[in-house]
């Protein structure tokens, strides 16, 4: 066997068991004794709860609610806060919020006898929107204001000096829909009881969230629940902290009943009764010199959280510390509110804030740049970052940032430059650019601060296990990872294992989540196997260490200042497109990308992983329309909430630049989250110049793009 | 109404006693333990039920059981190990194809309808060949480029 190199072509070690449908999926398992669980829940958006009528249960069926909580426990999902309940109680706040979990043998018996469970409301007057929200219809939902959370961070002179020089002021509001994440296998998840101890399979990206989230439901320590990650049909987040909402009622019930417990849920309940990406709106109000620099930005971003605030601040904040876009402008003044509404929680989805406020900056910066009759990327490209440049948060970038030769390079592949003089404004076709990217990891010194990540390597002859928290959802982790270890170590990938993550047997890793698991967990892994190379003749032994962040690169977490990131993905994009001037549909005829993700682990990987980034970003910004009236979301099937098929776009150019991180491993920086950050607005600007409109919000299919030529005339 | 359903899966026969509005899937993956059928919205939106029923690629999870009496089924374990089969998941493989692979099976029985009818198809055809099967993961390029691949590599198979 040969030892296997970073530069080596290699396949995903997934891929055949997955080909061959032999992964298991929580769907595929079953355990004897083994019953169903469906949640009951809220149908109203607010109210209180005045009655719950349950029918008599057949034999073997049970109904369990808060009420089952032990005097021990506490009805409340530890996340980052510990505000979302595990059953409501009294009241509700979202439609779709559990009040109690059915169990028992028959799937069929189920769904009949849940239809027969009552449930009367004294219903109140919910707020929908960020708009309803702040002007506290119905009354305030959280606090005496509803802003759970806000931030702010400022840089350069002060606002008013900086407006009062002014020659003019551009202002206006950029806004994003719900976006649904649509993973093939929707949440799903069993418990049962393994040895006295509380065993979840499931299909989550952070198992060790799962059991720390849960296990105060009982009054128990997070050690005391196992939690078994299983084969993963796709997340983009949607399975960061919700796996917690099934896995709450799953453990009260399993306590009550002591049977394994197995809840799937269908499609229409995994698109009406899960976390979204936060709808955004974002004013920004801009001082320009006469020629149409810019002095200064001032911004006010509101993110729509929710009833819970579960992930809401961080995502808020990096929405905030992403605001600037890959630009260095003089001053920049940024607010940052999260406001609570009646509609289901908001949570994470790949970018984590960051696409809202990339969008908004981007299309600002273009209609700036129309205005004053500049070429959208020559304008942009006058105030990229460099390094040592200032941040938003007063910190510098660290590393080099190769944007003008990202934009060189998909400028000529796309011929750029002469597509964007020869297709008028207005003429149907046209092609538009967009920058952005992404802060690697865990915001400033978090990584050391709180999360602490552990990973371990275990010998045992010529074979090497990896042990860690770290999931496989579909990235490509198995493969990126098990590459890492092999190269460092000198050996072949099939010398490799790294088993599916079991809370009872491997470190805590941290989350999988904010593109940190190649760039931080993939760093301790290559320094776990240098040191197990150095030591290879020593028998079976095994090798863990702790997550050290780099020296010199300060963070204050109250103030919200230093160096938020200390690597950032960056990317730039070129969308180019035709619009069929009667009907209003777009035909998408050109992608063109580049990225600095710092070094490719695997190629392959990396390259699905730009493709399905880019379309899924499309998608947000084309067709993925989720509407919420009166707190009930209208789009509950893949039918009626349209993602992207193999038809809707071209096949894509991509390329990627070289730019070695010195804290990655072989020079890796993060990528997951990037690929997802900016075509969108590439899209936007594209078809902006093809019709000659001017676009505030996403998504925008056909009949939204009618509502934008109305405003324009 | 009949209650007796008589087909064949993957070469074998099956005999179904019951109500023939039960949806094809559920006999597949309960009934069979074919759980290399995935379900993945219920509705025939998405594809990851895909089997191949007397040659012509269907969505399990809006048939009835009923509607599949006196047919062939086949299911990705039925071809998984053909030489046909091997050819297409060799090529999802090697062209990474594959990413969660939740989608993956009922879109390997897409490569295997369309190659089955058009031997040599190009990117329109692969395209509008799959466009039943949503992969949130991949952007389609991957898929795209596997079923060429396999295409290709398959050679004289296919004919």
């Amino acid at each position: 066997m040969s030892a296997t190199r970073i530069d080596d072509r290699i396949v995903r070690v997934d891929a055949m068991e997955k080909a061959r449908g032999e992964a298991e999926y929580v769907c595929d398992i079953r355990f004897p004794g083994m019953v169903y669980g469906t949640l009951v829940r809220s149908t109203v958006a607010r109210g209180k709860i005045l009655s719950i009528d349950v029918p008599a249960l057949p034999e073997g069926y049970s109904f369990i609610t808060a009420d089952d909580i032990p005097a021990e426990g506490r009805n409340e999902l530890w996340m980052i806060a510990k505000d979302w309940r595990c059953f409501a109680s009294g009241d509700v706040r979202y439609v779709g919020e559990t009040i109690g979990i059915l169990c028992g043998p028959d799937r069929g018996m189920l769904s009949y006898l849940k239809k027969h469970i009552a449930i009367s409301y004294e219903e109140e007057t919910p707020a929908v929107t960020i708009d309803e929200a702040l002007a506290l219809k119905g009354g305030p939902i959280a606090g005496e204001d509803n802003i759970m959370c806000s931030l702010y961070c400022e840089k350069g002179p002060k606002m008013d000096d900086v407006f009062r020089q002014a020659d003019s002021i551009f202002e206006e509001t950029l806004e994003t829909g719900f976006q649904e994440h649509v993973h093939l296998e929707t949440n799903s998840a069993i418990v049962r009881q393994e040895d006295g101890r509380f065993t979840f399979y499931i299909s989550a990206q952070c198992p060790f969230y799962v059991r720390k989230s849960v296990s105060g439901l009982l009054g128990l320590r997070p050690e005391d629940i196992v939690v078994k990650q299983t084969t993963t049909g796709g997340a983009f987040g949607g399975k960061e902290h919700f796996p917690d909402v099934l896995a709450g009622p799953l453990l009260v019930a399993c306590n009550k009943i002591h049977k394994p417990i197995k809840m799937v849920f269908d499609r229409e309940e995994d698109m009406l009764y899960s976390v979204k990406r936060h709808p955004s709106k974002v004013v920004f109000r801009t001082a320009l010199d006469k020629e149409g620099g810019i002095l200064g930005i001032d911004g006010k971003i509101y993110y729509n959280c929710g009833a819970y605030l579960s992930a809401s601040y961080v995502v808020l904040q990096r929405g905030v510390f992403h605001a600037n876009g890959v630009y260095d402008f003089p001053a920049t003044h940024l607010e940052g509110y999260g406001v609570a509404t009646n509609t289901f929680p908001s949570d994470a989805f790949r970018g984590f804030g960051a696409p809202q406020t990339l969008f908004a900056i981007e299309m600002h910066l273009d209609h700036i740049a129309r205005k004053f009759g500049y070429d959208p990327a020559e304008y942009k490209a006058r105030y990229f970052l460099r390094k040592g440049g200032e941040t938003v948060t007063n910190g510098h970038i660290v590393e080099d940032v190769k944007l003008p030769e990202m934009l060189e390079q998909i400028a000529t592949a796309s011929d750029y430059y002469r597509k964007a003089k020869e297709y008028g404004i207005g003429s149907g076709r046209g092609i538009g650019i967009s920058f952005y990217n992404h802060g690697g990891a865990f915001t400033g010194n978090g990584e050391q601060a709180i999360i602490k990540a552990h990973a371990r390597l275990v010998k045992e002859g010529s074979r090497v296990r990896i042990e860690v928290g770290s999931t496989e959802m579909g990235q490509g982790f198995q493969t990126t990872l098990r590459k890492i270890a092999a190269n460092a170590l000198g050996i072949s990938i099939s010398q490799i294992d790294y088993p599916n993550p079991d809370t009872s047997r491997v470190p805590d890793s941290g989350p999988t989540a904010a593109s940190r698991s190649t760039m931080v967990v993939g760093k301790i892994v290559e320094d776990c196997a240098r040191e197990m190379k150095e030591r290879w003749d020593e028998g079976d032994f095994s090798v863990e260490k702790e997550y050290v962040h780099p020296e010199g690169h300060p963070w204050d977490q109250d103030t919200f200042r230093g160096d938020a990131y200390l690597g950032y993905g960056w990317g730039a994009c070129i969308v180019e497109v035709e619009v069929d001037r009667l009907t209003n549909e777009v035909r998408t005829v050109g992608i063109w990308s580049s990225h600095d993700i710092g070094k490719a682990i695997d190629e392959l990987v990396v390259h699905g992983q730009v493709n399905g980034g880019i379309i899924q970003s499309l998608g947000y910004a084309s067709m993925e329309k989720m509407e919420n009236r009166d707190g009930r979301f209208r789009q509950s099937s893949m039918s009626d909430y349209v993602v992207p098929t193999s038809m809707d776009f071209p096949s894509q150019e991509w390329f990627l630049v070289d730019n070695p991180y010195q804290w990655g491993p072989q020079g890796a920086k993060g990528m997951g989250e990037l690929v997802f950050n900016g075509a969108d607005a590439a899209y936007v600007d594209a078809v902006e110049r093809a019709l000659g409109v001017t676009v505030v919000k996403i998504p925008i299919p056909p009949e939204d793009i009618e509502e934008a030529i109305e405003n324009a005339r | 109404m009949r209650d007796k359903v008589v087909f064949h899966v993957n070469g074998e026969r099956v005999e179904f006693i019951g109500n023939p509005m039960t949806r094809l899937i559920d006999v597949l993956r309960d009934d069979l333990g074919l759980t290399g059928v995935k379900e993945g919205c219920g509705e025939g939106e998405c594809g990851a039920c895909s089997v191949i029923k007397d040659g012509k690629l269907v969505t399990s999870c809006i048939m009835p059981v009923g509607s599949a009496d006196g047919s062939e089924i086949l299911t990705i374990e039925g071809i998984r190990d053909t030489p046909k089969g091997i050819c297409i998941t060799e090529a999802f493989r090697d062209g990474g194809a594959v990413q969660c692979g939740f989608c993956i099976p009922g879109m390997v029985m897409a490569a295997y309808a369309l190659l089955e009818e058009n031997h040599h198809p190009t990117e329109e055809d692969i395209r509008m060949a799959i466009s039943g099967n949503i992969c949130r993961c991949t952007g389609y390029d991957l898929i795209v480029k596997s079923v060429q691949l396999a295409a290709e590599r398959g050679g004289r198979l296919w004919q």
